[in-house]
């Protein structure tokens, strides 16, 4: 193993995904090669349909490659069965997902404890002391015992922020966490995950269509048809897109 | 479990309204489980103590002899063979016997009886009676007619004796009153020492029960019986020991059964119909709770997703649906097992026969719908633990 892949939290090598069978199979990842190291802030950026959702799902271990190679933290994941993959993705990963995806059956602390109550089996106090310290640095505090719909969109994006923090993955996956918001609230949840990059140095992938947002990241990852065309700094990345318009 | 459990309430609290329409609809299931079963044991419960509390749930006599043909060398064709002609049969060494059946399996009281036609008169008025004769405590474990003594007291010795209301009002028989019984021995002075009720006419209008000695003389039977009077452990093993005996012992033995084939008909025909009655009713309540879990993992389908992905696993998925399966069962079990016994109650203060809430009804209907609930919550419980997180949270998988 390379220095460098010691230093890797993902890797993925000629990994492809299809969907459907025979006639109907249709590929929609070719082939992709991408290593993001740890405390790494990557966004992935590409036109609708262009397999940045498809790539998250694997990134985020909900969904297998059709082939190829996919390692976390060094480890292959093909090989594992479903209940170990689950456990993996607790452990390593955290999600934002764009329509907040909270559980409304559950109040917004219990939201946010549930990563480390799936982990433990139930609910304790170390775990609500915890949430209610997200909530706060999250801007919420005094909202915990509140239900997601009695909350803004913006308040709600927040505490699936808060929720993909509880662990404290060395991972989080973002996918259009901003996607649905004013300038505003957009502005305040993507600082909220710059200052956990900063400082507890966790890594993030965040699919965006936000060229604003993606110029604020340290990297930047442009997909289109399923293929990686360009990988860069957001000066370099970004600029190729204007020089191509041009 | 905790956190499953925790899960299945919330998500039964926040479809509140769709909880408690299938919770009304398991009450309502398990109420009429509870009160159909309690109204049909009660009846059957009723029917038999009637039919059984007036007579043996097994007789015992010797056996019919057999007519036997003597045969010779180019012995002659008989192209019919009679029966032999009806006369006493003395029951041979019914003593010995009454040892045997007290210890056999299943069998909770013998009484040696003997019973046999008599006239009784008072004055000019005269009926065709069957004098009865036994030991009252043994006879008390057979037909238990002290407890339905109208006046008097229940005392056969001497020549004391016990008449039905029925007799004793067609021969205007008071307590301590004189009464003659005849048979082709002679006649024979008893005084009515009590009047019993027993509710069935054959007993109450035909029946003179004195001691057993006294009847012994009465019908000319010094030392013998007519039959021994059985009764056991399970009503409805009657059959079985009757022919156990048989085979034993070599004696005839009639149970119940045999006697009341109409009876045990009817009874088996009221417990198919009630059988089919709760299994409809169990599987209407089944597929409710299934139609409604089924829903609520179509509506939760995004839920079930961003749980998976946030490291659920497919255990505690399938954890959740099925525990609000259980949830509908144990709660629509208490609910219902309370309603269907205050209908039962209630309409047992309208109905002839007293209304009896078994436990055994009230525990099984509570584990059945505890085990309709888990069973109806298989089915949408595993289609939500296969979903695909990836496909719930697209929203399309």
């Amino acid at each position: 193993m390379s220095a460098e892949t010691n230093d890797a939290m993902l890797e993925l090598e000629a990994v492809t995904k299809s969907f459907g069978e025979g006639e109907a199979r249709v590929e929609v990842l070719h082939g992709i090669d991408l290593r993001v190291r740890r405390g790494e802030l990557v966004a992935l950026v590409g036109p609708s349909g262009s397999g940045k959702s498809t790539l998250l799902n694997l990134i985020g271990l909900l969904d297998r490659a059709t082939s190829g190679v996919l390692r976390v933290q060094g480890r292959e994941v093909g090989p594992l069965d479903d209940a170990a993959l689950t456990k993996l993705r607790g452990e390593t990963l955290g999600f934002v997902f764009q329509f907040h995806h909270l559980v409304p059956a559950l109040s917004v602390v219990e939201n946010v404890m549930m990563p480390a109550a799936l982990r433990a089996g139930g609910f304790d106090a170390a775990m609500r002391a915890r949430a209610t310290a997200l909530l706060e640095a999250v801007g919420l505090k005094g909202q915990g015992e509140r239900l997601p719909r009695q909350l803004s969109g913006g308040m709600q994006q927040r505490v699936a922020v808060a929720r993909a923090l509880m662990n404290d993955p060395p991972l989080v996956l973002a996918d259009e966490p901003t996607g649905n918001l004013d300038t505003q609230s957009s502005d305040q949840v993507f600082e909220l995950l710059r200052e956990r990059h900063r400082e507890l140095g966790t890594a993030f992938v965040i699919v965006t269509h936000d060229p604003t947002l993606a110029a604020r990241c340290e990297r930047v990852v442009r997909l289109v048809d399923g293929r990686v065309v360009a990988d860069g700094t957001p000066d370099e990345v970004l600029e190729d897109r204007r020089a191509r318009k041009a | 479990m905790r956190l499953a459990l925790h899960l299945a309430w919330r998500f039964l609290r926040e479809g509140r309204a769709q909880s408690i329409l299938i919770l009304a609809g398991v009450t309502i299931g398990v109420a009429a489980y509870v009160f159909v079963s309690s109204i049909i044991s009660s009846l059957q419960k009723d029917l038999l103590s009637r039919t059984l509390g007036t007579q043996a749930q097994i007789v015992v006599s010797p056996p019919e002899p057999e007519s036997r043909v003597l045969r010779d060398e180019g012995g002659v064709f008989l192209r019919r063979v009679e029966p032999p002609e009806p006369r006493r049969r003395p029951f041979d060494g019914w003593l010995r016997h009454v040892r045997t059946l007290e210890s056999t399996d299943g069998v909770s009281a013998v009484c040696p009886k003997v019973a046999g036609p008599a006239l009784a008169a008072r004055g000019a008025a005269e009926r065709a009676v069957l004098v009865v004769g036994a030991d009252p405590s043994r006879l008390r474990e057979i037909v238990d007619l002290a407890s339905k003594l109208r006046e008097g007291a229940y005392r056969t010795d001497g020549d004391q004796a016990l008449v039905g209301d029925g007799l004793a009002d067609e021969l205007g028989l008071r307590l301590g009153a004189p009464f003659r019984v005849t048979t082709d021995r002679g006649p024979t002075t008893l005084r009515v020492a009590g009047i019993f009720d027993s509710g069935a006419a054959s007993l109450d209008d035909g029946w003179v029960v004195t001691s057993l000695r006294t009847a012994q003389t009465i019908t000319g039977r010094p030392g013998d019986v007519t039959e021994l009077d059985l009764r056991v452990d399970d009503v409805y093993e009657a059959e079985v020991i009757a022919a156990s005996i048989e085979a034993q012992t070599g004696l005839e033995a009639v149970s119940w059964m045999e006697r009341n084939r109409d009876l045990l008909t009817a009874l088996q025909s009221q417990d198919q119909s009630s059988t089919m009655i709760r299994v409809f009713v169990m599987l209407a309540v089944a597929m409710g709770i299934a139609s409604v879990l089924v829903v609520s993992v179509v509506q939760r389908r995004g839920q079930i997703g961003i749980l998976r992905a946030i490291g659920a696993t497919r255990r505690l998925v399938l954890g959740v649906f099925l525990l609000q399966g259980a949830i509908f069962g144990v709660i629509g079990a208490l609910l219902g097992v309370g309603l269907g016994a205050a209908f039962a109650k209630g309409l047992g203060n309208v109905t002839l026969f007293a209304i009896e809430l078994e436990p055994s009804i009230l525990i099984g209907a509570a584990l059945i719908s505890l085990a309709t609930g888990l069973v109806s919550a298989l089915l949408p419980a595993r289609s939500a633990a296969r979903l695909d997180p990836a496909a719930a949270i697209r929203g399309d998988g």
